[in-house]
């Protein structure tokens, strides 16, 4: 076991990982942070995309221990008291989420890519996307509203 | 502008599901945590066919945290039946024994061999690697046209012969003399579903040996039902609840092993059992859809008037038959000759075993597989004719309505001409053409192509009659019951069981409009056979059609009850109240008026009733539906095709559908988008590849390419709208129509980029090999 400490959506927390433990493993089981998603075991969907020192990182593909040192925004440390983010916001106007598995990935995903700024346009936004797998949306609505968010140009 | 257009039937409500949702508070199976709960990991064939020699348990049995091991064997006793399959198409269908776990012999890679329990995943794991199953090796059959032919591999040798069932419908006799008669040939390859969130189950035993079953299903009833049947309890044991499901796209319309595993390991150990499904083990363990090969017949005058269609299937059924593998064929049966008027109608579909995952429902289920041999070989015919290719298509609509169809059905409403009218306003279609053009004459390695798709679809499961009479083993009905409380507010409860789609918001424009509401004071429960006892679940483009309906009719009992309240509370006639959008006035005084909300206060406090009446304003209503829904439009696929490395990417997509009244546009685009989506990739991404011994070579995500935003663009939609005649308010089935249409046009408009080059035929998916090799061969 090793000791490990991160702060995950501004509480520090003191862990004691096995070496295999995943990061969206040690969020969901050991935090009790169910909001990240588990979809594949090759690193393909990005159902578990989080933030990592402000950066979307995919979860399922950190080991726990690597972690150590790190701030972690998770999708419940997203909205601020009663407020939706923006991009949560956004995708409740543009109707982008349907059965929601993906969304917590999805949202924390164009967070980043708006933070970025690598949504420019809707086909930047689409490129920045190709981590995050949707089965339901067809990823049209979850383009508007991003490109709503981010002001891109066309 | 009224109130109820700002939020009734037709509004773009936003939807009431989205707030858990987007703040990652979902309860998706895997978030329960119940205390004392162990893991289950299932211990799968490697092989696709073989005999199990041996299995050896006792390493995995002494491992850390394992609680216990168990094989086929040792569960034997414990299945009161078989594995359930509640569509038996014929009175000979070949149905080979099926149980949860394997217990002599596997038939696909993933069959399960044996469970292990214990205290964490990771131990569970682990253990799992020290079960020692040997097999003897079998030969298999993968190729589904091999499998139906004599004198080959038999996936289960005690049924003498790899096909389960030969089911025909024929009406009227093929024009064989006919001036142009075209065939072709068509492989759809199986699918893998791919919902993002797998399935997963956790059984919880309760006291007094009932059973509450939590699992990422569609159907919990129907669950409900066959897991009691083959546990061998009492239904009234069981309890099922569906919490937020994570897509099911027909996937998780099943009765799958692990959900009676669950529940019979929980029994015999009094404790709660998890399973959670991991993303490669889905590619086996989940259904897949499709794997047809069919042969297409259209007889035609020399003006292009079609006069016969016969359609040739070999349908793959995998290595069993789950819930409702042998049926799929069936549910496109009545639709090969789509939205045109064809006489003479012949359909044979031929149901095999492979040594493959069992097939079952995939988005369209049937249909995507008719309409797409349909619309390919309409291009042949417009091609063989020297028409084109639309007018050949205009030629042999259909257009008055009801229509009854060849294949014995009616279609109830419809108008083909104007959606595609519609997709033609949207297109550009000169414009594309004079671009195609000028790319040819300048032999640019970059081609483009248009492809069309017309089309319509049967959903909204169904008659109960209609189902009867194919030998569906349920009826197709479905329950709602409204409750007014007193504080104005309505309980909905739904015998549907959404996984994405937006009940709760749909059903409540619903309620608000026909009671006079706002959405936010509906309530809509779903999804737990405690709450609502009936119901027939989540399928089929189904919920709208069948479910909103029963919805409406509850309504309309509120509604008449709700008069005899009033008319007694204002002291006036019931014939002389006139009623709309929740409140009830009287003729010829206007200032007199009660509200549904006001009867259910009255209703509740019953100090003042009509004598003789039962306190309290609610009312479930089961509604069987007359017909079929039948949707339908008109869609276009513009593609550009690199002539180099064989790449076709999708640049612009033009949906033009008809789905009757639309209950909300946001809801409805959402489910167009994510239909058309699932059709382009089976047109140009996906596919399960099997090698001949039977191992899946593409079962993981970064192996089976489902399509992200850098592969799609954005999408044009807009509808045409004739209202079904046969529904109280006029809607049609949605979830399934883009699927349905889209993989016809992307496959027709890449071949119209290559045609030039003298390409006619690509299989799909249209990957980069493929098309550089037609073109390759093109030039032979």
């Amino acid at each position: 076991m090793h000791p490990v400490t991160m702060t995950v959506n501004e509480v520090r927390h003191e862990l004691e990982l096995e070496p295999r433990d995943l990061l969206v493993h040690v969020l969901r089981e050991q935090l009790s942070l169910t909001g990240t998603n588990v979809g594949c075991d090759t690193s393909s969907c990005g159902a578990c995309t989080v933030l990592l020192d402000g950066q979307s990182v995919k979860s399922c593909t950190l080991l726990g221990v690597q972690a150590d040192g790190a701030t972690i925004t998770t999708i419940e440390g997203l909205a601020t008291g009663g407020e939706l983010h923006p991009v949560q916001q956004a995708f409740h106007d543009h109707h982008a989420l349907q059965c929601g598995y993906c969304t917590p990935g999805m949202v924390m995903a164009a967070v980043s890519l708006i933070g970025n700024r690598e949504a420019g346009d809707r086909d930047s936004i689409r490129a920045g996307l190709e981590g995050n797998l949707c089965r339901c949306t067809g990823y049209h609505n979850i383009v508007e509203a991003i490109a709503e968010v981010a002001g891109s140009t066309s | 502008m009224s109130a109820t257009e700002t939020w009734g039937i037709g509004a773009p409500l936003k939807r009431k599901e989205d707030g858990p949702l987007l703040r990652g508070r979902g309860t998706y199976v895997d978030n329960l945590d119940l205390p004392g709960t162990v893991v289950m990991i299932i211990v799968r064939s490697p092989y696709a066919h073989a005999r199990i020699a041996s299995i050896d348990t006792a390493a995995a049995k002494a491992a850390e945290g394992v609680v216990a091991v168990f094989t086929g064997a040792d569960l034997r006793d414990d299945w009161k039946a078989a594995m359930p399959c509640a569509w038996p198409v014929t009175e000979d269908m070949k149905n080979p024994e099926h149980f949860p776990l394997a217990v002599s012999q596997v038939n696909y890679q993933g069959d399960g061999v044996a469970v292990v329990i214990a205290d964490t995943r990771a131990h569970a794991v682990d253990a799992a690697e020290l079960v020692d199953a040997e097999y003897d090796v079998l030969e298999a059959v993968v190729d589904v046209a091999a499998a139906a032919r004599d004198g080959g591999t038999l996936v289960h040798e005690e049924l003498g012969t790899n096909v389960s069932y030969v089911w025909p419908l024929e009406s009227g006799t093929f024009d064989e003399d006919a001036d142009v008669i075209v065939k072709h040939t068509y492989v759809q390859p199986p699918l893998i579903p791919n919902a993002i969130e797998p399935r997963g189950v956790v059984a919880r035993p309760e006291p007094g040996g009932d059973v509450t079953l939590w699992s990422a299903t569609q159907v919990p009833h129907i669950l409900r039902v066959l897991t009691a049947a083959t546990l061998g309890m009492s239904e009234t044991k069981l309890r099922v609840i569906a919490p937020d499901v994570g897509g099911g796209f027909g996937s998780k319309c099943d009765v799958y092993a692990e959900e009676l595993l669950a529940g019979a390991i929980a029994r015999r150990l009094g404790t709660p059992v998890k399973w959670i499904e991991e993303r490669s083990e889905n590619a086996l363990a989940t259904i897949h859809g499709r794997d047809f090969v069919t042969t297409l017949e259209l007889a035609a005058t020399a003006d292009g008037k079609i006069t016969s269609l016969r359609a040739n299937v070999i349908a793959s059924m995998g290595a069993y038959l789950q819930l409702v593998t042998p049926g799929i064929p069936l549910l496109g049966a009545w639709i090969y000759a789509g939205p045109y008027a064809i006489p003479n109608y012949s359909v044979t579909f031929t149901g095999v075993f492979t040594n493959t995952t069992p097939t079952d429902a995939y988005r369209g289920a049937g249909r995507p597989e008719a309409t797409y041999v349909l619309e390919r070989t309409m291009d042949l015919l417009a091609k063989e004719l020297g028409m084109d290719r639309l007018e050949l298509r205009r030629r042999n609509f259909i257009t008055e309505f009801p229509a009854t169809i060849a294949s014995g059905l009616t279609i109830d409403s419809g108008d083909y001409h104007a959606s595609l009218d519609r997709l033609l306003e949207h297109l550009g279609l000169e414009e594309l053409e004079a671009e195609q053009q000028a790319r040819r004459d300048r032999d640019d390695v970059k081609q483009i192509g248009v492809g069309f798709s017309t089309y319509n679809e049967m959903c909204g499961l169904a008659p109960s009659r209609i189902l009867g009479a194919i030998r569906y083993a349920a009826g197709g009905w479905e329950t709602a019951t409204i409750r007014c409380l007193p504080t104005g507010t309505f309980q909905v409860v739904t015998g549907t069981s959404p996984h994405g789609q937006g009940h709760e918001t749909a059903w409540s424009q619903i309620v608000a409009d026909q009671l006079g509401c706002d959405p936010s004071e509906v309530e809509v429960l779903h999804g737990d056979t405690s709450i609502s006892p009936y119901g027939l679940d989540t399928y089929g483009s189904r919920s709208l059609p069948v479910g909103g309906a029963a919805l409406w009719s509850a309504g309309e009992k509120i509604i008449e009850k709700a008069r005899e309240i009033v008319a007694h509370q204002l002291e006036v006639s019931a014939d002389d109240l006139e009623y709309e959008a929740g409140t009830f006035t009287v003729k010829g005084s206007p200032d007199k008026e009660m509200t549904v909300k006001g009867a259910a206060w009255a209703a509740f406090t019953a100090h003042n009733l009509p004598d003789g009446m039962e306190p309290n304003l609610e009312a479930t209503a089961t509604y069987d539906p007359p017909n079929f829904s039948w949707p339908g439009g008109a869609h276009a696929a513009v593609v550009e095709v690199d002539t180099g490395t064989g790449d076709a990417r999708l640049i612009r997509y033009v949906a033009i559908d008809d789905v009757g009244t639309v209950v909300n546009p946001l809801i409805v685009d959402g489910q167009v988008h994510g239909g058309i989506t699932q059709g382009i990739a089976t047109a140009l991404y996906e596919e399960a590849i099997y090698d001949e011994d039977g191992n899946l070579a593409n079962g993981t995500m970064a192996m089976y390419l489902v399509p992200s935003a850098a592969e799609l663009p954005s999408y044009e939609l807009d509808r045409t709208e004739s209202k079904a005649t046969d529904h109280p308010f006029g809607a049609k089935g949605v979830g399934e129509t883009g699927t349905i249409a889209a993989a016809p046009a992307v496959i027709n408009a890449v071949i119209d980029a290559l045609s030039h080059l003298g390409v006619t035929d690509i299989q799909m998916p249209a990957t980069p090999e493929r098309v550089w090799r037609a073109i390759e061969e093109a030039k032979q």
